[in-house]
């Protein structure tokens, strides 16, 4: 069919333009709205984007509805709730659907998805696996069919978070457009009608067992833990049988979707699964215990066909993925940060509802309408038919309600807030109680279990800094993380700061509250630019911590030395942040310190 | 509205099912909290246990659905129990509530509130039930618990404990049963939860993706072949639903028959102090799951062998843990068992 230019080499597969890919998963998608569930599509908004989504418009029909779910949608606007016109003008409570129900059929575009309230993805994910949506709000109990698919437009920096990771893990697909120039496309775009043929045709596709027996390996070879990934690239592979126009799947498709629903996921190169899992894939067991004879395998040869997909998808995996691989987790070196797009939120009158107070709308305070309803409901009867203030009009559908019904909504800030760890890990600190100081985080990790405060952690040496753990509540990552700090090297102190300083941005871009606490035994010897050169370096540090100062970053900073380095205090005084001596204390005694320099300065 | 997987096709998850099963043969055990990874199919197993459990037998027009047996002694003023004073009230068999409690819920919703429609139609103060009244009885089930809100956490763990619900907002004072069998589920990775709502919790089960290449296909072949096509699957699997609702039945049928020997008591005592379990939870919980574990095997009475197995699912989010402990309870666990029952 239209991809068979491309399908004809094989192994060569993995080699296949990224443009082409995209279009292919576009096309996919658009068989399968429903199972294949949507698509992560990374990168900043430019050509690529647009032109993935206008491909996308063209073969999707003209019928499946399509809605954009903004990053910073209410949960009511999200899942439906009482309509506050209707309910009004009736005289009776009026449910209304929300943005999901509406989407039944069709699909949800999030824009900015890696801005996402954790709570709104749960609730789309959970309306994935469930296929309906259930409200219950605001004295309405709403259950709606919505069967839909998701396309989360993730804009994440690399230092960024990016999509949940509970509803990317139900997306099929994941596509990074960064870099991807939208032209020199090989393949020719399915028209509408070979999809809708397509659509015809998938629920008759075949497939063997011994296909699905290679996705799950080649998932697990992958390192891929989740068993929605193997379930989706069957889907997919299915999906390519039908808009090829075939009834069987065959081994081109398993190849095209291992590569386009596993390859993205992968969190280890196939090689390194030699611990967990034979290495070779114990295919013979399950051919004997199947009593089923092989599939005569294509054109392949006589190279078995998990093979062959995970050398295809070995040219598929992304360049650096070694690099980020790091012990296990994907981590990322951050990068200057300076691009995310949105203003900083008005922090006012903003967090969570509590609840509802009597009171005037005056001053930036918010009506509580439905509160304000409820204590007007009892009294109309009363105010309609007679009374010292009784209503003119007998017409009860209109609502009477006085000053007195009047309630605010009540907010709680949420106050959360993420405590980085900026560690030291060169080789002059290494001598100079690295351990200590690791005892110390870990009491003060301890700590911020107790608030649910995010922590992360960055370390840095030899000439660069490290995110080695992005913001998290579960600390026992975090702790893994320490506890495998290797220590050795110069210390490029300005560096430090500045990722940490970056960091903190981000943090506060998402209404949490950043703190740093430095350990370093205050003794840096490379400069921002990475070269050696103690005078330097140190001008650069403080530098960095003037900047830290400049944006109100709260700090703390933890002097490892055996004596007091004088410039220890210089950078303090530079950067506004409480001095620490460890020598002179233990690490319980730390944490009281820490607890009591954020508790006084913070928190308002 | 929408198709269940069936419980009995689910593939695995041993730990989950028993728990489940365990609950659902005695609600005293106090629910069930499930953790694990992504894809493992926690609330598959869930909200499939609805289409086992037996039916209820419940006061006809009460909105608690209040026990007959009970003759609504703790029931509202309005309940048609009340008015009774000889014999059970009149009486209806319902499916057992399996309540789903979303993340999105507003307070009103979860205890009730005032009714709305009413109130603003014929001006009339009437209370309108909320979720905890629905899940009288039955199961409430919170996928995702670790991201609930907080003031909804307080609010449950209150209701929890005391198994009734107090309601005072809005001119309205209202009390009544709420007693529940709290079913939770999520992710760890995102977001801890909090000791207080995990001592709600009778039994707790950690999850992980199976690694075993077999039982991960299988997995896949079961889950595609009923996605594919539903209702032929659940047709496949019915024989065996209904074996297992039967079991279920007959377990609960035996329960009060099934005896707790006291050298067992003793055991379970001897167990939780080694651990240094708080409080005497642990070990009522102990002895209730592996009662139940009896009665769902047919056996007459609790043996050192049901307890050993229990031990792990009851015990293991009650010790003291330091929450940067990496090696887990599990392993504190599986010693003292070793310890205290050797097998």
């Amino acid at each position: 069919m239209t991809r068979g230019a491309t399908m004809d080499e094989g192994v060569g597969l993995g080699a296949s333009e990224p443009w082409d890919d995209a279009l292919t998963v576009a096309s996919l998608l658009a068989v399968d709205l429903l199972g294949l569930r949507g698509v992560r599509l990374r990168g900043l908004p430019g050509p690529a984007r647009e032109a993935w989504l206008t491909a996308f418009g063209a073969v999707k029909g003209a019928d499946a509805p399509l809605r954009r779910l903004p990053a910073s949608i209410d949960i009511d606007r999200l899942i439906g709730g009482l309509d506050l016109s209707r309910t009004l003008a009736a005289g009776r409570p009026v449910a209304q659907k929300g943005l999901i129900a509406e989407a039944d059929g069709g699909w949800i575009v999030a824009a900015m998805a890696e801005r996402m309230e954790p709570q709104v993805a749960a609730e789309l994910a959970k309306v994935l696996d469930t296929g309906e949506v259930v409200a219950e709000r605001d004295g309405i109990g709403l259950r709606t069919r919505a069967l839909i698919a998701v396309i989360a437009l993730d804009e994440a920096l690399p230092d960024e978070a990016g999509l949940s990771a509970g509803l990317a893990d139900r997306l099929a697909f994941d596509l990074d457009l960064a870099g991807v120039r939208p032209v020199a496309a090989t393949i020719q775009p399915p028209s509408f009608a070979d999809i809708a043929a397509a659509r015809a045709r998938l629920g008759a596709v075949v497939h063997t067992d011994e296909m699905v027996a290679c996705l799950v390996t080649t998932a697990l070879a992958l390192g891929i833990g989740s068993l929605r990934a193997p379930l989706l690239a069957l889907k997919a592979a299915r999906a390519s049988a039908a808009l090829a126009g075939r009834d069987a799947v065959t081994a081109d498709d398993v190849m095209l979707a291992a590569r386009l629903v596993l390859a993205p996921r992968a969190t280890c190169l196939p090689a390194c699964d030699s611990e967990d899992h034979p290495p070779e894939p114990p295919e013979d067991d399950q051919h004997a215990a199947d009593d089923e004879p092989l599939p005569p395998p294509d054109d392949l040869g006589e190279r078995p066909l998990e093979d062959i997909v995970l050398d295809a998808i070995a040219a598929a995996l992304p360049p650096d993925l070694l690099a980020r691989l790091g012990d296990g987790d994907a981590t990322r070196t951050p990068g200057p940060t300076g691009g995310a797009s949105g203003a900083q939120r008005a922090q006012a009158h903003r967090g969570r509802v509590v609840g509802a107070r009597p009171g005037k709308p005056v001053g930036g305070a918010r009506l509580a309408v439905l509160d304000t309803l409820r204590a007007a409901a009892p009294w109309q009867r009363v105010r309609a038919t007679g009374g010292p203030h009784a209503v003119r009009s007998p017409d009860l559908r209109r609502i009477a309600v006085r000053p007195e019904d009047f309630r605010i909504k009540r907010f709680r800030q949420r106050t959360g807030s993420t405590t980085i760890f900026l560690v030291d890990a060169s080789g002059s600190s290494a001598l100079n109680r690295l351990a200590e100081a690791k005892g110390a985080v870990e009491m003060l990790l301890a700590d911020c279990y107790v608030r649910r405060d995010e922590v992360a952690l960055i370390a840095f040496r030899g000439q660069t800094a490290e995110l080695l753990l992005p913001p998290t509540r579960a600390l026992v990552r975090a702790k893994r993380c320490l506890a495998a700090l290797p220590a050795g090297g110069g210390t490029p102190l300005a560096n430090g700061l500045d990722a940490a300083l970056a960091l903190a941005l981000v943090q506060r871009r998402k209404g949490l509250e950043p703190a740093l606490v430095l350990l370093t035994d205050g003794a840096p010897n490379i400069g921002r630019d990475g070269a050696p050169g103690r005078p330097q370096a140190q001008d650069d540090a403080v530098a960095s911590a003037r900047q830290a100062r400049s944006v109100g970053l709260r700090a703390l900073i933890i002097d490892t030395a055996q004596r007091q380095q004088a410039f220890s205090q210089r950078l303090a005084d530079a950067m506004g942040a409480v001095l620490v001596q460890l020598p002179r204390t233990d690490a319980r005694g730390v944490t009281d310190i820490v607890r009591s320099t954020f508790t006084q300065s913070g928190r308002a | 509205m929408t198709t269940t997987f069936p419980f009995s096709a689910i593939v695995g998850q041993d730990d989950i099912k028993r728990s489940l099963l365990l609950a659902a043969v005695d609600p005293a055990i106090g629910g069930v909290l499930v953790l694990g990874d992504r894809g493992t199919g926690k609330s598959t197993a869930v909200r499939a246990l609805a289409a086992l459990l037996p039916r209820l037998e419940a006061v006809a027009g009460c909105r608690y659905q209040c026990d007959p047996a009970d003759a609504g002694r703790d029931c509202t003023p309005e309940c048609p129990s009340q008015g009774v004073t000889r014999g059970k009230p009149k009486s209806i068999a319902i499916a057992v509530p399996v309540v789903d409690l979303p993340l999105g819920a507003t307070e009103d919703r979860v205890v009730g509130a005032l009714d709305l429609e009413k109130a603003l139609t014929s001006g009339e103060k009437a209370f309108e039930p909320g979720l905890l009244a629905r899940a009288n009885r039955g199961f409430l089930y919170i996928d995702e618990v670790n991201l609930l809100e907080d003031h909804l956490v307080d609010l449950l763990l209150d209701v929890a404990a005391t198994g009734i619900n107090v309601v005072e907002r809005e001119g309205l004072s209202i009390r009544h049963p709420a007693r529940f069998v709290l079913v939770g589920s999520g992710n760890p990775e995102e977001g801890e939860l909090r000791p207080q709502l995990l001592d709600r919790f009778g039994l707790s089960v950690e999850v992980a993706t199976p690694r075993e290449v077999a039982q991960r296909i299988e997995i896949i072949k079961r889950r595609d072949a009923f996605e594919r096509a539903p209702d032929r699957f659940i047709e496949e699997w019915q024989g065996e639903e209904q074996a297992t609702a039967r079991m279920i039945s007959a377990a609960r049928e035996a329960l009060p028959r099934v005896g707790v020997p006291d050298a067992v008591l003793v055991k379970i005592a001897e167990l939780c102090i080694a651990l240094g379990t708080d409080g005497l939870r642990g070990e009522l919980t102990l002895m209730r799951a592996g009662r139940a574990l009896a009665a769902l095997e047919g056996d007459r009475q609790v043996e050192t062998a049901h307890v050993r197995r229990v031990a792990p699912l009851a015990l293991r989010h009650r010790l003291r843990r330091n929450p940067l402990d990496e090696a887990g309870t599990g392993v504190r666990i599986e010693r003292a068992l070793a310890d205290v029952l050797p097998a």
